[in-house]
């Protein structure tokens, strides 16, 4: 599994990989971090509030700083 | 940027040898560069005393609660390519106090805007209202340079951004028209709400009576219904306090309130630091107002005093090519005012300051053409030169 951070590397997403990468590390689940800097691939994606968090390809939240509480129940921990 | 460590051992020794350098060659003890170095400082006690408790503070929690509490996929909805035009210009115009809380957001959105949905006119009245109207920038302007110029600013920046996103979609409007827009991104993703529109309502406006009232100036006898008002203010404050003290407590989850106030504190984080050197510099270099400091006033009189068409039009582009951290263009301004500058350049300046940059015209540049941009630069600096012109008329 993947867990993709969408946004154009300013502080909430930087927070945002963090809790992600936490969240991870907590579940014992494998899976990586992705960020995603590219703003037109952002786009494509179908996000245009950064920073978003995605599984997979998959949008879940777009302009929040998710906690990592709420990252593990997206992941299924 | 953390400092130091990335450097390697001679390199250390040779910023060390520039402070000394600086601190041998700087004229410390000459009075004018002691006497700017005071003003600094005392500028920035005036900040510490007047502005950041009573005014910043409430407002970077007004600002949090946008950011956390605000459904900002409801605003973007109508910014969508088979959106209503009129109302995606209003939208665009009014919603950067509310999706630009943050610079690093502005860009994204307008490039959504611009490329997916809507199109160039309301792309550029967002990308020109979200950095002009955000709700820290216009309380601070209120707060320090008079609630005239505030309001004057307020106003100034919504109507430029309906008008300057309209004129850019009539010249560049068959351009526009070959462009292959995805409604997904303005898709409403987010239907369930936590609480009812008006409760978030008497929450925010409960939040927004403190701040206006706490700040409350009297009027020295001119207005009578604005000092009695004033004598009864922490009255009227406690009033509002409570209301929002209830709305919190009784509509908001813990976890909610705990998002809210981190969001302020990041905030806070983010503006203060940047905030503080701003009014050290300006203390520095112009001063309070009436107090001579390294710039001599002769030469900001001389440039954008009175009100003439040459000084609007110079603070206009000034203004366009300086770069303001949030907030900072609040003590420049305070300190050229003091040192002089007209009303009218000073608005000038307000309107086109803080939407655009040199560093911010290169990247516009690199999302619209060149064309395009020179186009928005030459509008923005004409417009706030007008509007500046106009505003030093009143009397």
């Amino acid at each position: 599994m993947t867990i993709q951070i969408l946004g154009g590397g300013c502080a909430k997403c930087q927070k945002l990989a963090e809790n992600a990468q936490a969240a991870i590390n907590d579940s014992g689940l494998q899976a990586q971090v992705e960020k995603i800097t590219d703003s037109d691939r952002i786009m494509e994606m179908g996000v245009m509030i950064t920073p978003a968090l995605a599984i997979d390809g998959q949008v879940k939240s777009s302009g929040k700083v998710l906690d990592k509480s709420e990252i593990a129940r997206l992941i299924g921990a | 940027m953390t400092s130091g460590k990335g450097l390697s051992a001679n390199a250390r020794l040779a910023v060390l040898a520039g402070v000394f350098l600086f601190f041998y060659f700087t004229p410390l003890s000459s009075p004018l560069i002691s006497a700017s170095l005071r003003e600094a400082f005392l500028l920035l006690a005036e900040y510490a005393r007047e502005h950041v408790l009573l005014c910043l503070i409430p407002a970077f929690f007004i600002a949090g609660a946008i950011m956390v509490f605000l459904n900002q996929q409801a605003v973007i909805r109508y910014l969508g390519p088979s959106a209503n035009k009129v109302v995606s210009y209003s939208v665009a115009s009014v919603s950067g106090s509310i999706l630009a809380v943050c610079s690093c957001t502005v860009l994204p959105i307008f490039k959504g805007i611009y490329k997916k949905g809507a199109g160039i006119g309301p792309a550029v009245s967002f990308l020109y209202s979200g950095p002009a109207i955000n709700i820290l920038a216009i309380v601070l302007t209120a707060k320090v340079l008079g609630l005239r110029l505030g309001i004057a600013r307020a106003i100034g920046a919504i109507l430029f951004a309906f008008v300057i996103g309209l004129l850019m979609h009539l010249i560049y409007r068959r351009e526009d028209a070959a462009r292959a827009t995805d409604e997904r991104l303005f898709a409403v993703s987010q239907p369930e709400a936590l609480r009812p529109l008006w409760q978030e309502g008497v929450f925010l406006f409960s939040m927004i009576g403190v701040l206006v009232f706490l700040n409350w100036a009297p009027s020295a006898g001119t207005m009578p219904v604005w000092d009695g008002i004033y004598r009864f203010k922490y009255v009227i404050v406690g009033v509002f306090a409570l209301l929002l003290l209830v709305s919190l407590l009784r509509w908001f989850r813990r976890q909610e309130i705990g998002q809210w106030v981190s969001a302020t504190r990041d905030f806070a984080l983010q503006v203060l630091p940047l905030l503080f050197i701003g009014v050290l510099v300006a203390g520095f270099l112009l001063g309070r107002p009436g107090q001579r400091a390294l710039i001599p006033e002769s030469w900001i009189a001389a440039l954008v005093g009175g009100n003439s068409l040459r000084a609007n039009l110079f603070a206009a582009a000034a203004g366009a090519l300086m770069y303001f951290a949030t907030l900072t263009e609040v003590p420049i301004m305070q300190g050229l005012l003091g040192a002089g500058m007209g009303q009218g350049p000073s608005l000038a300046l307000l309107l086109a300051g803080p939407s655009l940059s040199l560093p911010s015209i290169l990247v516009i540049g690199g999302e619209l053409g060149w064309k395009k941009t020179v186009t928005y630069v030459i509008l923005v600096v004409a417009m706030s030169a007008l509007a500046g012109l106009l505003y030093g008329l009143i009397p």
